[in-house]
């Protein structure tokens, strides 16, 4: 991952999707914990991200109807 | 002998087939998630699934027992929805508001001076706002979004389902996120307006 050596913030948001993905590397996970722990800025924005992504999976999540349901066990193909 | 043989044939086969529509429909709730928003409507989403559901009744045999059920189904679900007539879509250019991952936290928290808590903040953000926001994202961004973030697929099961390489899985759901962030942020702003 490229580093923003004048822009630590930069770096740091730059790390944030695959922060939130477990996908950085031991070392990145490092250096972007490392900087969170001081910054409270980017620790901000990071909790909002990840309240984001929960808060749009639940608001998404629409029950199945379930008529639909009946329907799909009806397309099953009988036993001869 | 032979006939006993058959019969003992016929019935594993039968207990084969049931036992996979069975597993299959236990995952139907899963496979509604993400069709829902696959699909440009309910009604889409309905009839897509239906044909998903069919479709993998009569080819079960094409499944290799043991491997990933739901990312098979999913296949079969996104498969028939370029079927249905979805085209490739060009790659929208880059918007200004796309270029960074905190312009939307940046517009919420703005009225709060900063000092309201995180979870509260995206509570701000209604119903409508996120569906109508994630509908709005092209749908080769948005399929990826809808498989990895909603479906809770990993990046793999979403390259193999959509038949593309990781590395555009990647990509598209880096940039997709920022689409979405962007429509939700233009929604706020139209609300503040």
């Amino acid at each position: 991952m490229m580093g923003h050596p004048d822009d630590p913030c930069a770096h740091c948001e730059e790390m944030m999707q695959p922060y939130l993905d477990h996908i950085l590397s031991e070392e990145e996970m490092r250096e972007a914990e490392g900087h969170l722990d001081e910054c409270e800025w980017c620790r901000r924005r990071y909790r909002f991200e990840e309240s984001l992504r929960v808060y749009v999976r639940q608001i998404v999540t629409e029950p199945m109807p379930a008529a639909l349901k009946q329907k799909l066990a009806a397309l099953r193909i009988p036993l001869d | 002998m032979a006939e006993a043989s058959d019969a003992t044939r016929i019935a594993a086969d039968a207990r084969d087939r049931v036992r996979f529509e069975e597993e299959a429909l236990a995952l139907s709730d899963q496979v509604y998630r993400v069709a829902r928003h696959i699909a440009n409507s309910r009604e889409d989403a309905d009839e897509l699934v239906q044909e998903t559901y069919a479709r993998a009744f009569r080819s079960w045999r094409s499944y290799q027992p043991g491997t990933n059920l739901r990312a098979w189904m999913l296949r079969i679900l996104t498969n028939l929805n370029i079927d249905r007539g979805r085209r490739a879509q060009r790659t929208p250019p880059m918007q200004g508001l796309e270029a960074n991952d905190y312009f939307l936290y940046d517009k919420l928290a703005e009225s709060d001076n900063g000092l309201s808590d995180e979870d509260r903040v995206v509570e701000r953000l209604s119903q409508d706002d996120i569906v109508s926001a994630l509908s709005a994202v092209p749908h080769d961004f948005r399929d990826v979004i809808v498989l990895v973030d909603i479906g809770d697929f990993s990046y793999q099961d979403a390259a193999h389902i959509l038949d593309i390489p990781i590395g555009t899985v990647m990509s598209r759901l880096h940039r997709g996120r920022r689409i979405l962030k962007r429509e939700l942020a233009e929604s706020v702003l139209e609300e503040g307006s």
